[in-house]
């Protein structure tokens, strides 16, 4: 089965820590000796005899300035499933953390706490969530126990919640009530939430959809890593991955930027022939002619072709610590390929606890802008909601070589 | 073809598959961005995972990169002729660099000879990086092994003097890694980063791979100090009343002798590891590592200073 990748935002008064150590100690996931560090750690802390959310504790340079700076990944499987978990803080640089956490993630966990209600922190995560194309949400109304487990507590909160996410569209949403601390609804049912029909926590994280299936269902998008070495008057070799779609051996497909038709003559895999490779798989394809394929080139479906730009509308998000500089030159790293990108205009920002469009100013760390970016050479590239592959890039600042903004294709 | 038959396409394709995939694409990210650069191989269970990988994402052809086993001079005799023989196989190019050299050169100098060497290894990995130039390294650590490796990015970038600073990493989304350095500078990369233990010996046992004879058990004279099981050798003498038993044991982690613990085990196969790490209860470093115990930041700190 597919691993399943989600994000999780939230801050630590949400119960946000308590309830990922909770997850992992009930999956079975931590160990004795890391248990044991956990204990000496809460009596050193004067707190509960065995606090879960020290399980999650981050690093020195962290404790030693009491914030939490990035995101941290965490595993666990059961013997279904391997999870990958995002764990981005919540309150800290929580635009460019939960960006970094969603780019990747099949679905987002947000926390609630039931006597705090619907926070405007909670909305912004789901946003961004949404902003970076997630289609599954789970929200865990947590602190349950606060309010002696009361369905009219939590369906009162439920119903505000689906009021609020309706507006966003996702795929899919499931709120679940529960208490991290007591570990109800999280891996166990617990035996105070009787009236709750719906599944635990780690029931529904099962029953989720990889995204994988999404984007085998889109158009074909292979970009080209690597040429390989032509073999014995073979043809020469692309490696890759398809990022979008399928591959199956004697199709007709567009190569990009040469414009030219070829069909697939081979798949690849480990030296191995196959019929058939989908969204995913790393292959090396070879084309029935020889064409001059370089990395960065692009293989695609020619009856659903990228559209070829030398101007991008886009969505940034300003990840860089330094403003980002109107007029100024950026790299931008899109599917394989680099060019330079000049910042033509910055149409607008977004309020990220609304995503509605506010006069431009300013574009800085944390901040969403709607931009125009000329390209010195052109780019393939679908909208970021029809093909993430394509739609999808990030901004290189030339000089210090950071990484500074991730780009969506409108 | 229509939705269903991919479905199931992707029903057949496991967790095993997927993080395959994954690990070629870094490997092949590396070969199309990077001038110059190395894998690391020690002869480890998680180098001999990657040397496969690396197989799969280049073979025919060679591998664009040489390997380096940065030699502590306190190793398993077995893992060091299973390293040569496994590149000779391959049939590609072993560097190897050593402490030893860099003592000679007064770069690392430890305050007894029995000192374990794994934190010096930082350094003559640097001078060998130096040395040749190298702009990209890969590793085979993994972000489930401790707690500063969890928030390392797949591409992770090294200054000058060979530090990762972990409040200044890159951004890391989709699969849009940043190889760009300045001379001078590196990359470190992690292609099986989202690998667990149990993971990599899924692995093993799935592609049939060869791993030195020490991770299976054996019997082998030990001192037990502090909870863990010491090897007795000639860097790891007992001390004075501890009293030396033969144990049944193999090795989770192979590192530096000095600072490497076998636990104790009746695995003869790769099966049979599968299920003691299945049941395990202490976590791979927590059972096997010396080093680790000394403070809750032990890798953070070595982490800044250049280690793998």
């Amino acid at each position: 089965m597919q691993p399943l990748r989600f994000a999780t935002a939230g801050s630590v008064d949400d119960g946000k820590s308590t309830l990922i150590g909770r997850l992992l100690y009930d999956a079975r996931a931590v160990q004795e000796d890391q248990l044991a560090a956990v204990e000496r750690a809460s009596v050193r802390r004067g707190g509960p005899a065995l606090d879960l959310s020290l399980l999650t504790d981050g690093l020195e340079a962290e404790r030693e300035q009491g914030i939490t700076i990035d995101v941290a990944y965490r595993y666990f499987a059961t013997p279904e499933r391997k999870f990958i978990i995002a764990d981005s803080p919540g309150h800290e640089q929580y635009t460019r953390n939960m960006a970094t956490g969603a780019s990747n993630a099949d679905a987002i966990l947000l926390l609630v706490d039931v006597e705090k209600g619907l926070l405007p922190q909670t909305r912004r995560h789901a946003l961004i969530a949404r902003l970076l194309g997630i289609r599954h949400a789970i929200v865990f109304v947590n602190k349950m126990d606060r309010v002696a487990f009361s369905a009219d507590a939590f369906r009162e909160l439920e119903q505000r919640v689906r009021s609020f996410a309706g507006a966003l569209d996702f795929q899919s949403l499931e709120v679940i009530p529960g208490s991290a601390l007591h570990g109800d609804m999280v891996v166990e049912r617990g035996e105070s939430l009787a009236w709750y029909a719906g599944p635990t926590l780690l029931e529904r994280l099962h029953a989720l959809p990889a995204s994988a299936e999404d984007a085998a269902a889109g158009p074909l998008r292979f970009p080209v890593q690597l040429a390989a070495k032509p073999q014995q008057g073979q043809p020469r070799g692309c490696m890759g991955r398809i990022d979008s779609g399928h591959l199956l051996v004697g199709t007709e497909v567009l190569v990009l930027p040469s414009g030219k038709h070829t069909r697939v003559r081979r798949i690849l895999t480990n030296g191995e022939e196959r019929e058939i490779a989908v969204a995913g798989d790393s292959v090396t394809v070879v084309l029935t002619d020889e064409l001059d394929v370089a990395r960065g080139d692009l293989i695609v479906d020619p009856a659903v072709p990228p559209r070829e730009a030398r101007e991008l509308q886009a969505t940034l998000v300003w990840l860089g610590q330094e403003p980002l500089r109107p007029g100024g030159r950026y790299l931008v790293q899109h599917a394989g390929r680099r060019t330079l990108a000049r910042i033509a205009s910055i149409e607008a920002k977004l309020d990220v606890g609304t995503l509605e469009e506010t006069q431009a100013g300013e574009v800085a760390l944390n901040d969403i802008a709607r931009a125009t970016l000329r390209l010195q050479s052109p780019v393939f590239v679908d909208s970021y909601e029809a093909v993430r592959a394509t739609g999808a890039f990030i901004l290189i600042d030339e000089a210090s070589n950071h990484t500074v903004a991730a780009g969506l294709v409108r | 073809m229509n939705a269903p038959v991919q479905k199931a396409f992707l029903a057949k394709r496991d967790h095993l598959d997927w993080l395959e995939s994954e690990a070629i694409y870094i490997l092949r990210e590396v070969a199309g961005q990077c001038q110059n650069p190395v894998l690391l191989f020690s002869g480890g269970k998680d180098s001999i995972v990657l040397l496969r990988l690396a197989e799969k994402a280049f073979r025919p052809g060679r591998f664009p990169f040489p390997l380096l086993h940065i030699d502590t001079g306190h190793n398993f005799p077995e893992v060091i002729a299973f390293r040569d023989r496994r590149a000779a196989e391959l049939g590609e190019r072993l560097l190897v660099r050593l402490v030893e050299d860099s003592i000679r050169r007064g770069s690392v100098r430890l305050s007894s000879e029995n000192q374990s060497r794994n934190a010096a290894q930082s350094v003559t990995l640097l001078e060998a990086i130096a040395e040749f130039q190298f702009d990209a390294a890969i590793g085979g650590a993994r972000r489930d092994e401790e707690k500063a490796r969890a928030k390392e990015r797949i591409f992770s970038f090294r200054d000058e003097f060979g530090q990762w600073d972990p409040r200044n990493q890159r951004p890391e989304l989709w699969s849009l890694y940043n190889a760009r350095v300045n001379p001078g500078e590196h990359v470190r990369v992690f292609p099986i980063s989202n690998w667990t233990e149990l993971d990599v010996w899924q692995y093993i046992a799935r592609e049939k791979l060869e791993v030195p004879s020490i991770y299976y058990a054996h019997r082998r004279p030990v001192v037990r100090r502090r909870g863990l099981l010491v090897p007795v050798t000639s860097v790891t003498p007992p001390r004075a009343g501890e009293s030396i038993e033969e144990v049944m044991v193999r090795f989770r982690t192979v590192g530096d002798i000095s600072c490497t613990c076998p636990v104790e085990s009746s695995a003869f196969s790769v099966e049979d590891i599968l299920e003691e790490t299945k049941s395990a209860t202490l976590t791979e470093r927590g059972a096997t590592r010396m080093d680790d115990q000394t403070s809750e930041a032990s890798m953070e700190r070595r982490k800044k200073e250049g280690y793998f």
